[in-house]
């Protein structure tokens, strides 16, 4: 009959042959559970975050030509331009007035901003004072149970929408990535803008572009 | 009395119960999770706060980091009036039987009309491997972006059309919002803009406005 032996004195029976120790064969689960729990971890964890949300973005309506040209141009005010090129994020605010302009107004000049908090953000929170006052007061009456959540919400698009509130309209050039308009796009829903009109840029827009990135 | 001593022995649980478990469920969330059918194109999506899910009745274009088009729509019935529609447009397109029944079944797929029955096909890992430039979109005259995105709204809208009559005669009292197709675009964050913009133009040609942008979740500011 085999048996295990113990320790290292069980050679006694073999004359003349050296017995390997056998050692108790046990072995220690703590590390194969450990990788199981671990594996588990990544398993939960990866197949809740997989789920792409979607970020909506209403384009204004493309004009035929002839509503086009009936449109009078109106003074552009509380508005913020944004330029996107490459890398990098150029504003200007209300109305552009290129080199040379027939209102004799001064050129526009093009400012430079980013995405940290105190760029893009800040400019907004600065511009949009009206929206976020309205958000406030609105929030003060919901928390007082003076106003209903769909009230609320109604109200907030409204406020979003009135004249008052700040209007963004974005131009790119050639060579802006989707990253970078993205980014844009989601910081003006952060801030709270209601009007976001992506539009065609203005030739003398493209070249004071490409004179600030030479 | 003297107090006797117990004599100490380290407890130890046997850990094989516990590996069982462990390894269970793994194994359940492993099989739990959906198998994402695989893209002819990998994605490199941008980030944003927005918590928005996917709806269900879509129709999906996306442009890779080469501004490459790619097509894809939610529900196969509405595929089949799709497929019918291009090639009653296009007549030099003629598939069998057995590529209709594949084209209502497949996926995202991004190619020219021209190489439509080739590519029907392929496998899977083949498509991957296929060298195609896309969906046309560039050329206004022969925009096959358009009519797919054209016929896949007709298409999408029918479906809804009697998925909601369906719902109404169960009596789910349904909301018309949740059935009329919504329009997706998938982007590269390296994709450029002037590349997702003419295809927004497209749509824009087709009055759908109302888009929205893939984006994977990150965290809102304080």
């Amino acid at each position: 009959m085999a048996e295990i032996a113990e320790g290292g004195g069980g050679g006694g029976h073999d004359k003349g042959k050296k017995r390997a120790k056998k050692s108790s064969t046990k072995v220690d689960m703590t590390p194969m559970v450990d990788l199981a729990f671990l594996l588990l971890t990544f398993f939960v964890l990866t197949t809740t975050f997989a789920k792409p949300k979607v970020m909506s973005l209403v384009y204004p309506a493309k004009l035929t030509d002839e509503e086009l040209a009936k449109i009078e141009p109106t003074k552009i005010n509380n508005a913020i331009t944004f330029l996107l090129t490459e890398d990098k994020i150029y504003y200007y605010e209300d109305e552009f007035f290129p080199i040379g302009n027939k209102q004799g107004e001064p050129p526009t000049e093009l400012k430079e901003t980013n995405f940290s908090p105190d760029g893009v953000r800040a400019l907004l929170a600065k511009g949009n004072k009206y929206v976020i006052q309205e958000k406030e007061r609105l929030e003060k009456l919901v928390e007082s149970k003076q106003m209903v959540d769909s009230i609320f919400t109604k109200k907030m698009i409204e406020a979003k929408q009135n004249k008052k509130a700040l209007k963004v309209l974005i131009k790119t050039d050639d060579k802006a990535t989707c990253k970078n308009f993205i980014d844009l796009v989601d910081e003006l829903k952060i801030a709270d803008i209601g009007m976001i009109a992506p539009v065609d840029i203005l030739k003398s827009e493209l070249d004071l572009l490409k004179a600030k990135s030479k | 009395m003297p107090k006797i001593k117990m004599p100490k022995s380290s407890p130890s649980i046997d850990m094989t119960p516990m590996v069982d478990l462990a390894f269970l469920l793994v194994t359940f969330f492993m099989l739990a999770a959906s198998i994402r059918p695989s893209d002819p194109v990998d994605v490199d999506i941008p980030t944003s706060i927005s918590d928005m899910a996917i709806p269900a009745n879509v129709v999906l274009v996306t442009v890779d980091a080469g501004g490459r088009v790619f097509f894809k729509m939610s529900d196969p019935e509405a595929k089949r009036e799709l497929i019918t529609s291009m090639m009653g447009k296009y007549s030099s397109l003629k598939l069998t039987e057995k590529q209709v029944e594949e084209f209502t079944l497949m996926e995202t797929f991004g190619c020219t009309i021209g190489e439509l029955p080739e590519y029907l096909d392929l496998s899977t890992d083949e498509r991957r491997q296929f060298n195609t430039p896309g969906i046309p979109y560039l050329d206004s005259t022969k925009n096959q972006l358009k009519d797919w995105i054209d016929f896949g709204n007709r298409a999408a809208v029918n479906s809804g059309r009697t998925a909601y009559e369906v719902a109404q005669m169960d009596g789910l009292n349904p909301d018309p919002k949740d059935f009329v197709p919504k329009f997706i675009l998938r982007v590269d964050s390296k994709t450029l803009y002037a590349n997702a913009q003419k295809v927004i133009d497209v749509f824009r040609e087709l009055d759908l406005n109302n888009l929205n942008f893939i984006t994977s979740l990150e965290m809102a500011p304080m």
